[in-house]
């Protein structure tokens, strides 16, 4: 038996490093990989919420399983898009820097 | 202590050290290869907290499909790594000291407020079988079936996006 409190923090922990990813990083690869680790934090929190809740029948509740799913299938969509826009930023600047992103055009 | 405690100990430190290694190295591939490995912890936990198929769809999804894009265009880009060049010297003291605000103010806030009473449930022999997945299933198609299918016209245009993106542009004279 784990309290869920040990996953609740270990999730917090996970966020913030995702954070200081995103804060410190240079890299726009890198910086996207801290967004796929904060989203997965979610994730995991809402998944331990769901896990202690159950029906008065004594079922299991999916629905923090089923908004994990969908989350999943957001983060493949933004991958998709986000990439995309790396290489053809870098197509462009020779660079993917994220302090050379200093122009709106070209 | 019980099993599930020292499973729980381990592999939580598991998933902070493959973080925290994703946020330093150096590299990108290292980073990219750290981050592999904190999806597969993550994915263990959800067994714990009785959610099989999610654990399956975050190794698939996650740490297969995700990740291999994410090493493609790395090694696509060939920027494994950037020369540092360090434009603000504040910038990494104040991130890690606004970090741990945010840590703590998270935690915080989440065990005081959010009120998660009580200890994750024991998922019995019956959380990772066969019958609570075609649970899982009949909840999804039924109650859950419009966001289904909003989910994969969201997948559609993400792909014509980054098709559009990608597509070498035709220079009109």
């Amino acid at each position: 038996m784990v309290p869920i409190n040990y996953y609740i923090i270990l999730s917090a922990i996970l966020f913030t490093i995702g954070v200081l990813g995103v804060l410190i990083r240079r890299n726009a690869l890198i910086i996207f990989m801290s967004i796929e680790l904060m989203l997965n934090a979610a994730n995991l929190a809402m998944v331990a919420f769901g896990s202690i809740f159950k029906t008065p029948e004594g079922e299991q509740v999916f629905s923090g399983q089923i908004f994990v799913f969908f989350v999943i299938a957001v983060a493949a969509a933004e991958v998709a898009v986000g990439l995309a826009l790396i290489v053809e930023i870098f197509k462009s600047k020779r660079s993917i820097d994220v302090d050379q992103m200093n122009s709106m055009k070209g | 202590m019980t099993i599930d405690l020292i499973l729980f100990l381990v592999l939580s430190l598991i998933a902070v050290a493959t973080a925290l290694g994703m946020l330093m190295s150096r590299n990108a591939i290292y980073s990219a290869l750290f981050l592999v490995l904190n999806f597969v912890t993550v994915a263990v936990f959800y067994l714990l907290l009785g959610a099989p198929f999610i654990a399956m769809t975050q190794i698939t999804v996650y740490a297969g499909a995700i990740m291999v894009l994410f090493l493609f265009v790395i090694m696509l880009l060939g920027a494994e790594s950037l020369p540092t060049a360090e434009v603000l010297p504040w910038q990494r003291p104040l991130a890690i000291l606004l970090g741990f605000i945010l840590a703590v103010e998270a935690v915080y806030l989440l065990i005081t407020r959010a009120r998660p009473a009580g200890d994750v449930l024991q998922p019995e022999a019956v959380a990772n079988t066969m019958p609570n997945l075609r649970e899982l299933g009949m909840v999804l198609f039924q109650n859950y079936l419009l966001p289904f299918e909003v989910t994969s016209i969201l997948l559609l245009v993400a792909m014509v996006g980054a098709i559009v993106l990608i597509r070498r542009e035709k220079r009109v004279p």
